[in-house]
């Protein structure tokens, strides 16, 4: 079966119509632009969107009176709570994609082909139990502040859409497992970022219990990225080098 | 409030038009919004979706009637345009098949509750109890694909557990038709349940036809494919009820009634100001139509409206949970199955649904698949999981 490196069909380049190519140009010339004026009227046309849109979502009220009450919503209580709980729903709802992502990747490494040092299942099953560890710990801090851990939160809304080609790249039979692990260090390198902002978050609203427990998760998640990183280079690496060793065996191919 | 269906104006047809800004304004908030006001905007875009189709096929067996055919139609689709464009971007098309769903079964449990025909009622539950098991395994490809909770989006208004199973409700295309009503004798709600219907799961069907293919995940693009599939039998259903005894002009003349009655309705329960204004518009430009398809049921037919529609529009379309009722008729009718135009016990199932089904179902059935084992939970079926496999952990620290 040929992989995405191998030489193929693939149309889509100019060169593929070397009579057609130069008439698909002139054509383009003579007919000219159907007005004057730049890209900037776009943008007029967004700007003027933008100016009378609202927002994507807002915040609930809080979930509990009971939950209200407590000493920690009593600190966060007023607009920073609703920060903090907006970027918690963020890392929660990720997290929780993230075990679906994985059981995606751990379709890609059973099916291979894999390379020396490529992610065995067992990698990314470890991986995926970390995601689940994490969204059951985010559960816990929402419930400790009264928060409703079910809410799509507009920091979840909006990053969830940030990482729809994530998801769409790793679902795709088509794509192999170097492929699937672009996706996957995207959505690690997006990881790591908003558990650092975070816990910079929680530390900065006094909550220094709960920024150690997320330390701890973001210690996971920077080895997670390394792995990930590692395996994509040793993958693209690998592939690189038996392509050049195949050439060499057939010096007339090209 | 009710409406005079024979002396309403409405804006007339001249007088209407729009803007490309006008067409293209803000989209709800996703996040904010009330899950019926969802409901409504999908309906809606179907009501006005259906509305072009009929048209189109009316002008192409009616030369004389193209004119006019062709200057309401524009009408209609630039509706369409403005209803369409309510939905927002983030909204995912695997969440606005969540919300389709929830139209389907909330608007189809209201109607079949309010069905003055008992058999048309019966119809009406036959099918509610089907979408509402896609609703449930919509909900477990969200979770287990994308991570997300079908409660954000149906907001607690409606169960989400398994109806019909939708491997069992593949069926013969003959088993599929229904009987017609009675066009002289049938009660105008009877015709304007038909015609909404109708006109719900045809967009219902073409939507997952068009996005089906925009998954790259197999599972994804199977269901949407079986369902699919369903919602074609459904729009042979509900289509089979309307009579082919309707002239071309009455079948439009109802059309624009079906149209005045949802917006109408849709105006009287909504709940988002600036969404209620576009409902109050259209239902004034949707007025304006009815009067011109009665001037030309006058002019070309000679027949007064009168004898089609009632004077006053009966009750609207409410726009609540219908919880209690779909539990009862899941309780009683799930079982049901259907042989030619009755709906009869599990036992009468024919021969030739069971041989069609089997030999989709050969290769398993992919709403099946996607739901073994899958039980709705607040937060994901994996909160449960996620909660005890960190307590585990911070109980070893």
């Amino acid at each position: 079966m040929k992989s995405a490196v191998d030489i193929g069909t693939n149309r889509t380049g100019i060169a593929t119509s070397p009579i057609d190519g130069p008439l698909v140009i002139s054509g383009a010339e003579q007919g000219g632009a159907s007005s004057s004026g730049d890209e900037s009227a776009q943008a007029a046309v967004r700007a003027a969107y933008v100016k009378e849109s609202g927002p994507i979502g807002t915040m609930p009220p809080p979930a509990s009176i009971k939950g209200a009450a407590t000493t920690i919503a009593q600190a966060l209580k007023g607009d920073k709570a609703s920060v903090f709980i907006d970027k918690l729903g963020e890392r929660l709802a990720f997290e929780r994609a993230g075990v679906r992502l994985y059981a995606l990747a751990i379709g890609k490494a059973e099916a291979g082909p894999g390379w020396e040092g490529s992610p065995s299942v067992s990698d990314f099953t470890s991986i995926q139990r970390d995601e689940l560890e994490h969204f059951g710990l985010l559960l816990g801090c929402a419930k400790e502040l009264g928060a409703d851990p079910t809410v799509m939160s507009p920091s979840a809304d909006v990053a969830a859409n940030l990482s729809k080609g994530v998801r769409d790249v790793l679902a795709d039979p088509r794509t192999d497992l170097r492929q699937s692990l672009e996706a996957l260090l995207v959505a690690e390198l997006a990881d790591n970022a908003g558990w650092e902002l975070l816990i910079s978050l929680a530390r900065e609203l006094g909550q220094e219990q709960m920024a150690t427990r997320f330390e701890r998760a973001l210690e996971e998640e920077e080895d997670h990225l390394a792995r990930v990183k590692g395996w994509l280079q040793r993958g693209v690496t690998e592939a690189a080098v038996l392509k050049k060793t195949e050439k060499e065996r057939r010096p007339g191919a090209h | 409030m009710t409406l005079d269906l024979m002396k309403e104006k409405g804006i007339p047809l001249e007088k209407q038009g729009f803007s490309w800004r006008d067409l293209v304004g803000r989209p709800y908030s996703k996040l904010d919004v009330d899950a019926f006001t969802r409901v409504r905007v999908i309906l809606m875009n179907g009501i006005e979706s259906e509305q072009l189709r009929f048209l189109h096929a009316m002008a192409r067996m009616n030369s004389h009637l193209q004119e006019p055919l062709a200057i309401v139609r524009r009408m209609e689709q630039h509706q369409q345009t403005l209803v369409n464009w309510l939905n927002p971007a983030d909204q995912s098309p695997l969440e606005t098949t969540l919300g389709y769903e929830q139209v389907a079964i909330e608007v189809t449990a209201e109607i079949a509750q309010k069905e003055p025909d008992p058999y048309l009622a019966q119809v009406h539950r036959f099918g509610l109890l089907e979408d509402f098991d896609h609703l449930y395994r919509y909900a477990a490809l969200y979770d287990r694909l994308e991570g997300g909770d079908a409660n954000n989006i149906t907001q607690c208004y409606t169960d989400i557990r398994p109806g019909r199973p939708t491997q069992v409700e593949h069926r013969h295309p003959l088993d599929d038709l229904r009987r017609p009503y009675d066009r002289s004798k049938a009660h105008p709600l009877s015709k304007l349940h038909a015609y909404t219907l109708v006109a719900g799961e045809h967009q219902t069907h073409d939507y997952y036809m068009h996005v089906g293919p925009f998954f790259s995940d197999p599972v994804a693009r199977q269901l949407y494919a079986e369902i699919a599939s369903i919602e074609e039998q459904h729009v042979t259903q509900y289509e089979s009820l309307i009579p082919t005894d309707e002239s071309w002009l009455e079948k439009w003349l109802l059309h624009e009634a079906c149209e005045v009655y949802n917006y109408w309705s849709c105006y009287g329960s909504e709940t988002h100001p600036r969404i209620k204004q576009i409902w109050e518009r259209l239902l004034q430009q949707e007025l304006g139509h009815l009067k011109y398809v009665r001037e030309l049921l006058q002019d070309r037919e000679k027949r007064d409206a009168a004898e089609i529609l009632p004077a006053q529009l009966p009750d609207p379309i409410d726009y609540v949970s219908h919880r209690k009722f779909v539990r009862e008729t899941l309780e009683r009718e799930v079982d049901l199955r259907a042989a030619g135009r009755d709906i009869v016990p599990k036992a009468q199932d024919p021969q030739r649904s069971r041989a069609y089904r089997e030999q989709l179902n050969r290769s398993g059935s992919p709403s099946d698949i996607v739901a073994a084992g899958y039980v709705w939970r607040p937060g994901t079926e994996l909160a449960p999981r996620a909660l005890e496999i960190s307590g585990r952990e911070r109980s070893l620290q």
